[in-house]
């Protein structure tokens, strides 16, 4: 399994042709109190950089933008009762949707966990 | 001897300090401030207000369906009860008639009490909608002039008065949009939308249709003009831009912009929300705007929501007036007002797009305004921008050495000063601020709004405040970041002394209580 983070705080693991989305640790943390997540549309066929699910926390509402083109494949029920997972477990537990992937190659442009790291270090 | 007023004259108000609260009482009131159930815990469904004849007919033949089948579950009260209840919680309220109320973006400035006297003039407040346009030629008149005004100051070719709030004026800005390139036999469905815009346009052009496109924010919180250049694509169909924007900062590259927009084949929709500081000074038209809705609200100290639906009336360019909604005013050439309905609309008016609503707009709103206008004349208006900039940055100047101002530093702000929480001791917040100033005996300011500023606190103090009241007003500002600065821990539970204390805003987020239940929700 190997997990490629965004420049807009979005983590993807990988297994096989299938991507587990969610926001990171450092993106809850901005956020602050998450409130209700609008769920990505299953069955939908969505391209990189798509708005795709929101996100809304006590202070703002945000678009989480899927790392890589694909089919959503499933969305994480537990958010509709326990948002607030997306805080406490925002990137094992409270993943937002799984992706088919169309087109591997796209990984290549992601972070990985050390470069995500520095990025997030410089803001 | 304490429990004695000993001050003489005009003895201080009770300090409120918790240790001095004094005994409980039984009522749960403290003095004059007053305690208040829900209404349906005040009242019982056993109870009438009114005295109601026992029904001496038969149901009307064929609505028997639609009978009850049992009684409404109504919170049963008397009038003088009910009167009570709702002036008991609006003394727990704030409004503008109370204090300043600086919550950035939305101008919450003084409504005028001429305005209100015009608009109860029974000729302006009795009229309906559906009367004979010869029995209304008053009220067209002011529609009418009102129009004219808006156009004059705006530097536009027309406007449509119809559409009902900001919102929904911009709704009616994209949809002559979407006519005018209809008309040109064009697809383009990508609206450019700057970081910097008010957070109803990007929902405004999906609600319309379009696919929405950010532009990032400059460092000095301006459109980044090289970054929208590169945008526009041969798919845009437009840009929408708030200018002032959202940091209360005036986007000088506005005309470049427009006519980068124009070039590529768009239209330059400016969310006209901010009017209030460029009103007379500045004509939105001179810089290539194509449409741009006026909140008479915010500009034109209409209530803000008072007295049912509000009014956006939406300016248009030369290139998107042929495409206005049905209906509207027109004045012919021998003076006479009359309005263009559907019947006439093949008089010169077929391209109209349709209609916003069922009839002329918001009549009560529009006397106010033009009241407001004409009270104040094309000088006094100018005056009002003015003093509505002058306010802002005296504010800005006044606290930017105890609170970070982001972009103080690129010069003036224009009709609202922008702080962060930077610089605020571990753990405190803009949140701690903004309960402070409910401690204080003022409205919060914005918080958490641009969403461009980590922390932002947006103060708009409007023309409406006095160098004496600003006054007041930046002394407990600068006493609450002072406070912030120096990890008061007090701030954290703030507020002390207002109705109810800090709130769980999380938990009412998650887990909305929004409907009577018959007794408490279990917790």
């Amino acid at each position: 399994m190997t997990r490629y983070f965004t420049q807009d705080h979005e983590w993807i693991e990988i297994e096989g042709d299938l991507g587990t989305v969610g926001i990171t640790d450092y993106a809850q943390g901005q956020l602050g109190d998450i409130t209700f997540v609008d769920p990505a549309e299953v069955g939908a066929s969505v391209a990189k950089g798509d708005a795709v699910s929101v996100v809304d926390s006590v202070k703002a509402a945000s678009d989480v933008y899927t790392p890589v083109s694909g089919t959503i494949a499933e969305v994480n029920a537990a958010l509709v009762d326990e948002p607030e997972l997306v805080n406490t477990d925002a990137e094992v537990g409270g993943w937002l949707f799984r992706i088919t992937l169309s087109d591997t190659s796209e990984l290549a442009a992601l972070m990985d966990d050390a470069a995500y790291k520095a990025y997030v270090e410089t803001l | 001897m304490s429990g004695l007023n000993a001050a003489g004259w005009r003895p201080a108000m009770n300090d409120g300090g918790e240790a001095a609260a004094g005994p409980a009482t039984a009522s749960g009131d403290r003095g004059l401030m007053l305690e208040e159930p829900l209404i349906f815990e005040l009242g019982t469904p056993a109870k009438c207000g009114v005295d109601l004849d026992a029904a001496d007919r038969a149901p009307v033949q064929g609505l028997s369906r639609f009978l009850r089948k049992e009684a409404p579950a109504l919170a049963g009260l008397t009038e003088p009860e009910t009167v009570r209840h709702y002036t008991r919680l609006s003394r727990q309220n704030y409004a503008i008639d109370l204090g300043p109320f600086p919550l950035g973006s939305c101008t919450m400035k003084h409504n005028p009490r001429l305005n209100e006297k015009m608009a109860r003039l029974p000729g302006f407040a009795d009229v309906h909608p559906l009367q004979p346009q010869s029995t209304v030629t008053g009220a067209l008149e002011v529609i009418e002039q009102l129009a004219d005004w808006l156009i004059r100051l705006t530097g536009m070719a027309s406007v449509a008065m119809s559409p009902k709030a900001g919102a929904h004026g911009e709704l009616c800005g994209l949809l002559c949009i979407r006519a005018a390139l209809d008309a040109r036999g064009e697809a383009r469905d990508v609206v450019l939308v700057p970081e910097s815009a008010h957070g109803t346009n990007p929902a405004t052009a999906a609600f319309a249709g379009f696919k929405v496109r950010s532009i990032p924010a400059t460092a000095t919180g301006r459109v980044d003009l090289d970054a929208l250049k590169a945008a526009l694509t041969p798919d845009v169909a437009g840009v929408m831009i708030t200018n002032p924007n959202t940091c209360g900062l005036f986007e000088p590259d506005m005309k470049a912009i427009a006519d980068a927009v124009h070039a590529a084949g768009g239209y330059v929709y400016c969310d006209g929300a901010n009017f209030n500081a460029i009103v007379g000074k500045v004509r939105p038209g001179d810089l290539g705007v194509d449409a741009m809705h006026i909140n008479l609200h915010k500009t034109f100290s209409t209530p803000h929501g008072g007295g049912g639906p509000g009014a956006g009336p939406v300016v248009l360019s030369e290139a998107l007036a042929p495409f206005a909604p049905l209906p509207f005013v027109t004045r012919d050439v021998d003076g006479t007002v009359h309005l263009v309905e559907e019947e006439n609309r093949g008089d010169g008016h077929d391209q109209a797009f349709g209609r916003m609503v069922a009839f002329h707009g918001q009549m009560g709103m529009f006397t106010r305004a033009l009241t407001y206008i004409l009270s104040h004349g094309a000088d006094g208006l100018r005056q009002v921008a003015e003093d509505a900039v002058l306010n802002a940055n005296y504010v800005l100047r006044a606290c930017e050495d105890v609170l970070t101002a982001p972009f103080a530093a690129s010069g003036p702000c224009m009709h609202e000063a922008l702080f962060s929480d930077a610089g605020m001791a571990e753990g405190f917040s803009t949140l701690d601020v903004a309960k402070g100033l409910i401690d204080e005996g003022f409205h919060p300011m914005t918080v958490y709004f641009p969403l461009v500023v980590r922390g932002a606190m947006l103060i708009e103090p409007t023309e409406t405040e006095s160098k004496a009241g600003l006054d007041r007003f930046i002394a407990s500002l600068r006493s609450l970041a002072q406070r912030a600065q120096a990890g008061d821990d007090t701030l954290h539970s703030a507020p002390h002394f207002a109705p109810r204390r800090r709130l769980d805003e999380t938990l009412a987020a998650r887990k909305p209580v929004l409907v009577w239940k018959g007794d408490a929700p279990a917790s």
